[in-house]
């Protein structure tokens, strides 16, 4: 500490630039710490949709298509009904991976935004920062998820572009929910495992994924009405293939994920405020 | 730098700090010294504007934390009890997120790095992962990390707990560097001798309360005698022995193991106990240490 005079903090840091920019502070942290990861994340946004395409988009897809002429679930081939779908679960997943466990992490198992908070970063920034990084992940996840597609020939029509932005703004109302249940979390204690098992599993299996949410009985059928997913995939499907669905319903699907979105941020930025305070 | 005037945080029921009055100034090395559950780290994370005060005025370089909480916190530099490092990234890594939280320039970090490495010893370190290092290396790069800001002031919460003395060392004489650059250190320990390494000045703690204020020399003065003369006759014999030597130096203390003897000379003293015909089985006169400060102010010891 010889080299450079002390100079003292006042002429070094800039407070008015961290109340303004600590979220993207915020963010570049979690940015770094995903990047040590970059192998399991290419692995997953890649894999992921190979996998799916090839067993169900073909597979099944190709069964359907031989019974329906052609002509599925929306008078579609399979792999366009289909294809929305899996592109808003890979949006979700895709930005639920980084507001669970690194929320976990940050709290309890390295206590990471602890140091944040201590360098002068808020709750809130904090909050924001992880949901910011989720959100680029999700942008990376769901850009290649949608060439992949593209190169599978489950898309018509250049509208089908929307489904990217879409996507991605679905995905980070999710994670905002997320991300406000992983702030209670004292430590993992299995709930993400039960989360993962009661509540994405059959979100994916009831959210009209596979098939038409009407096909069901009324009996399960709210499963889908209060799954992100469904909302999700027939705004997607809409942009898709002009799958038949109203403005009003449109709306109230834009309006259901944006209420959600907002109400998870409000909870996670209070809730990592106190956490971090108490 | 820091003022604080009738502290309090209470958790329900529970008051860990009540009430308490203390002030750092600039340049200055100001100690909390205290057992574990003295309220040290409680009043260290309130004076790091990260915990809300229940009760009582605080003042952190001219702001009230709860107002200017993320402003003040911008200017300090804070060294946890436990390494908040991010162990999935390298040594040089953390220390540059960690100034990025600052919203410090990549070419500032840049050379601000190097010198922090060089400062904590850990020069060839620096592309380990944390989980590589050393329990003291770990703390020194917690150090140089709360340093990338040259912080108004550098907290520090129980420095040296769990390292070994050579790494206590090594820690010390980091931190004596930084207090010659005058840099304002604030530390809670509970070891006396870390105290009187490297506080100008400190409050010793218990049960939330300050016992007692000043220079380490200016308490040993105030509450105990220059000498001590420990003696060991078996913990069956102590008791018993302490009652015919009563009467022998200032004051005495009979802990289970040995009696503390507190003397204006410690060899006189011990010599006396032997003239009496009391042999101990072993024997020491050393200097009164804040070991003893805390003893006479609490009638217990800081490490139980």
């Amino acid at each position: 500490m010889t080299q450079t005079q002390w100079r003292g903090a006042s002429a070094i840091v800039n407070t008015h630039k961290i109340a303004r920019f600590g979220a993207l502070y915020a963010a570049e942290y979690r940015m770094r710490n995903m990047l040590k990861w970059w192998q399991a994340i290419l692995a997953f946004g890649i894999g992921n949709p190979l996998i799916y395409l090839t067993s169900i988009g073909i597979g099944v897809g190709t069964l359907i298509d031989h019974h329906t002429h052609g002509a599925g679930p929306d008078g579609v081939k399979y792999l366009t009904f289909l294809a929305p779908a899996l592109l808003a679960t890979s949006a979700l997943q895709g930005t639920m991976d980084e507001v669970t466990f690194p929320v976990v992490h940050g709290f309890d198992w390295r206590k990471v935004f602890f140091a944040m908070h201590a360098a002068g970063l808020t709750g809130k920034q904090i909050a924001q920062g992880v949901i910011l990084s989720a959100v680029t992940r999700t942008v990376f996840t769901v850009s290649v998820y949608w060439g992949i597609l593209w190169l599978f020939s489950a898309f018509d029509s250049a509208r089908a572009l929307w489904l990217i932005p879409i996507q991605i703004y679905f995905g980070a109302c999710f994670g905002a929910v997320l991300m406000a249940v992983s702030s209670y979390m004292k430590e993992d204690d299995g709930w993400f495992a039960i989360i993962g098992r009661f509540v994405i599993a059959p979100m994916f299996l009831f959210s009209g994924t596979f098939y038409s949410l009407s096909t069901l009985p009324l009996s399960v059928r709210w499963v889908g009405w209060i799954s992100p997913l469904w909302h999700a995939t027939e705004v997607g499907r809409y942009f898709a293939y002009h799958h038949p669905i109203s403005s009003l319903m449109l709306a109230v699907h834009v309006a259901y994920m944006t209420l959600l979105g907002l109400a998870g941020l409000y909870v996670a930025n209070r809730k990592f405020a106190l956490r971090l305070a108490a | 730098m820091i003022v604080a005037k009738g502290l309090t945080k209470t958790y329900g029921d529970f008051t860990a700090v009540a009430g308490i009055d203390f002030s750092v100034a600039r340049g200055e090395a100001f100690g909390l010294l205290g057992p574990n559950g003295a309220g040290k780290s409680t009043t260290m994370r309130m004076i790091t504007a990260t915990l809300l005060r229940s009760g009582g005025d605080l003042s952190i370089l001219g702001k009230d934390p709860d107002k200017a909480g993320p402003e003040i916190r911008a200017h300090l530099g804070v060294v946890p009890q436990a390494d908040n490092l991010d162990t999935e990234l390298k040594v040089h890594e953390n220390l540059y997120i960690y100034g990025r939280y600052f919203g410090l320039s990549r070419k500032y970090l840049a050379n601000k790095i190097e010198e922090l490495l060089a400062f904590a010893q850990l020069e060839d370190k620096r592309n380990a992962k944390v989980d590589q290092l050393s329990g003291g290396m770990k703390r020194r790069l917690t150090i140089a990390r709360a340093l990338v800001n040259e912080p108004e002031v550098l907290l520090l919460d129980e420095p040296t707990t769990g390292l070994d003395p050579q790494a206590r060392h090594v820690l010390w004489d980091r931190l004596f560097r930084l207090k010659e650059q005058g840099v304002t250190l604030v530390i809670t320990t509970h070891y006396m001798d870390e105290a009187e390494q490297l506080c100008d000045r400190l409050i010793v703690m218990d049960q939330g309360k300050i016992m007692a204020e000043g220079s380490p020399a200016s308490l040993i003065q105030n509450y105990s005698s220059p000498e001590v003369v420990e003696v060991r006759f078996g913990s069956d014999r102590n008791a018993g022995v302490a009652t015919k030597i009563s009467h022998i130096g200032d004051r005495m203390d009979v802990l289970p193991d040995r009696i503390l003897i507190y003397a204006q000379d410690g060899e006189v003293a011990l010599s006396e106990i032997i003239a009496l015909g009391q042999h101990p089985l072993t024997s020491l006169v050393r200097r009164s240490s804040l070991e003893d400060v805390f003893l006479r102010l609490t009638g217990r010891t800081l490490v139980d």
